[in-house]
């Protein structure tokens, strides 16, 4: 296993925004984190990339082994030669990811003369070949760009080209195409699906979008208020969906014209890390709510791999 | 970019003309009269006349404005009313004074200010920041005057490193630049300080994070670039202040420079040189803020693009 991620808890200063997640993901396949906003899946990105002490954060119990290394073990300075070179980090947001005072060619190069030890020159081809392969037209030309120059899908495409640029293991997508428009969207996860088959990368992609993970993600992890809810491969669990709320979130799959992150499904809200209800999190949202669900509930191992965290997980057939 | 240098030294032009116009006319709106100062007690009319006549004072206004700027473009700035030498030749013997003082001052608040600035962002909230910002209150508290006398008493009088006073020689420059430069230096580590801590938080410098670079030259590289655009504006504007700024401290040092001609001059309603002294601030503020454009532009292409 690649990655095996194991009741991975955090803390910021007082509040506990990450309970207990454990999942794993492995080389040549497509994780899908999904969950409303809020829900915590940002900050499982930063813990995975050791980028949590920049916000404040830490891992304060469980462990994220990589690669038979306990990263939630290491200090920062033995943590740095496994960001960027041997897991990737996108971004959500590509408008302002990129430094702007500085040309998008030089931002791609420094990662293969960083990590691969290239110079100037070879790193710069690299690049360019990077460019092409990810559908850029102009490469060369794009590389002397500032990024205000390129529009949104272009910008990103150049976040993923520096992620692939020092040929990571692991690609930490966090919602990659939510700022961008829909064909666009469509274009950018088509190209991310290609290179994970292609190169054996692993990608853990997040998105509330759950038709995006549908179409391209092997197993899927559901995220609700800092707990995991649900997690198993995308066939099942689309078919049968074993906790209420993977349940509310397949059946209100964003439909065009929703405004993205909300649930029109699901009343109520995905509460604040300083309100996160006793008990099943989810139980004041939940339609299947009893007096059991006042106790957490366990992660329940699943016949068909995976697990479920619920008191009463459904059963019967979705449809 | 070439383009845009050439456009923006073009459009000093008419900005020149209007502050011509306002010193010109400044003279002639405040009260005191100088002829008053040139005639003897007693004289009588015919003798201010005379007088008047010989300096254009007696010309319709717009005659006295176009004769003065005509002389102005070819370096003739006129004659002091009170010493009756030329003007341009008081203004080249202290003008060297005050841009070599006000230079010198910018350096140091650059280099110290930038350097301290980076040190306090970098150990934001410790001992390291919390020693140099409190350094900069106070630094940027203490009235120049009285800075200066301190450092006259502590390393000319008593330590004996340095002339007291006077413009001779590379030591006697290094107090007054300490004085003017120690305030600039506190304000320049203020902004660089604040405008580093605000680049870090942005959302690109995360990302910088997690490509593996390191932390030194995420904040030298790419912070520091970031938080050096609001401390460049800082400086361009402050070019000007340095120049005509500087009359406590040159007064202090006994060093003729811009400030103290200017004072001088306008107590004795000396038109001329007065005319002379605001010119010379007012080219060095329009100056300061062209140089301010430029680098700017130079360094961020997001504002060469909207110049385009
Ligand atoms: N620096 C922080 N300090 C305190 N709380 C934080 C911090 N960052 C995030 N949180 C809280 O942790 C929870 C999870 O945040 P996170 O950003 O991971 O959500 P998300 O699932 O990525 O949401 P979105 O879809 O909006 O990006 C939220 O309740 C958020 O308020
Ligand atoms: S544990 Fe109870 S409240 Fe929580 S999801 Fe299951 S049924 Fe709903
Ligand atoms: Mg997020």
């Amino acid at each position: 296993m690649l990655l095996s991620v194991e009741n991975l808890t955090v803390r910021i200063g007082k509040v506990e925004p990450l309970s207990g997640l454990s999942f794993t993901l492995d080389r040549g396949e497509i994780l899908g984190l999904v969950g409303e906003s809020g829900s915590g899946k940002s900050l499982t990105a930063m813990a995975v990339t050791g980028l949590l002490p920049l916000i404040g954060g830490r891992i304060s119990a469980g462990s994220v082994v990589f690669d038979g290394t306990d990263l939630a073990a290491l200090p920062e300075a033995r943590l740095r030669p496994y960001r960027g070179k041997r897991i990737a980090l996108v971004t959500q947001n590509p408008m302002t990811a990129l430094d702007p005072v500085q040309r998008v060619g030089d931002q791609v190069d420094i990662m293969a003369r960083l990590h691969l030890g290239m110079d100037a020159k070879a790193a710069r081809a690299r690049t360019v070949d990077l460019l092409n392969r990810l559908r850029i037209p102009e490469s060369r030309t794009v590389c002397d760009a500032y990024p205000h120059q390129l529009s949104g899908g272009m910008k990103q495409r150049i976040v993923i080209a520096m992620a692939l640029a020092a040929e990571p293991d692991l690609i930490v997508a966090d919602e990659p195409t939510t700022a961008l428009d829909v064909t666009v969207q469509a274009q950018i996860i088509h190209i991310l699906g290609e290179l994970v088959r292609e190169r054996g990368l692993a990608l853990m992609l997040i998105t509330h979008d759950m038709g995006v993970v549908a179409q391209v993600c092997d197993r899927v992890a559901v995220l609700y208020a800092g707990r995991l809810a649900e997690t198993r491969e995308a066939g099942p669990l689309f078919a049968r969906p074993r906790h209420p709320y993977t349940r509310a979130l397949i059946d209100c799959i964003p439909r065009e014209g929703m405004a993205p992150g909300s649930l029109t499904g699901i009343p109520g809200l995905v509460p604040s890390v300083a309100q996160y209800p006793a008990g099943c999190r989810f139980h004041p949202r939940c339609l299947h709510a009893d007096a059991a669900c006042q106790q957490v509930p366990e992660a329940r191992p699943q016949a068909d791999g995976g697990s479920v965290s619920c008191h009463h997980p459904m059963e019967a057939d979705h449809g | 970019m070439l383009d845009y240098i050439l456009r923006r030294v073009l459009l000093l032009v008419p900005v020149f003309l209007a502050v011509s116009v306002i010193i010109f006319l400044i003279l002639h709106l405040i009260p005191g009269d100088p002829v008053d100062n040139l005639l003897r007690v007693g004289s009588n009319a015919e003798a201010r006349a005379r007088i008047e006549a010989k300096y254009g004072l007696d010309r319709p206004l717009v005659v006295q404005y176009g004769i003065w700027l005509a002389n102005l473009v070819q370096g003739d700035l006129g004659s002091s009313i009170i010493t009756r030498r030329p003007v341009s030749t008081m203004i080249a013997q202290v003008l060297p004074n005050s841009l070599m003082l006000g230079g010198f001052a910018l350096l140091f608040s650059t280099i110290f200010g930038v350097i301290f600035g980076v040190i306090a962002a970098t150990w934001r909230d410790r001992w390291p920041d919390q020693m140099l910002m409190g350094g900069v209150l106070l630094g940027s508290t203490l009235p120049s005057f009285w800075l200066g006398l301190l450092l006259i008493l502590t390393f000319s009088v008593q330590l004996g490193w340095f002339p007291v006073s006077g413009a001779r020689g590379w030591e006697s420059l290094v107090l007054p630049v300490l004085t003017i430069g120690l305030g600039g230096m506190a304000l320049v580590a203020r902004v660089t300080r604040v405008a580093m801590v605000e680049a870090a938080g942005r959302d690109f410098v995360l990302l910088l994070h997690a490509k593996g670079l390191s932390p030194t030259h995420i904040r030298l590289r790419h912070v520091l670039r970031h938080a050096m655009i609001p401390v460049v504006t800082i400086l361009a504007l402050r070019i000007g202040w340095v120049l005509g700024g500087a009359v406590t401290v040159e007064y202090v040092f006994a060093r003729p420079g811009l400030g103290l001609t200017l004072i001088k001059a306008l107590a004795q309603h000396d038109y001329p040189v007065v005319q002379a002294c605001l010119l010379m601030l007012a080219i060095a503020v329009m100056l300061g803020t062209l140089l301010g454009d430029i680098l700017q532009a130079l360094m961020d292409p997001r504002v060469r693009s909207a110049l385009t």
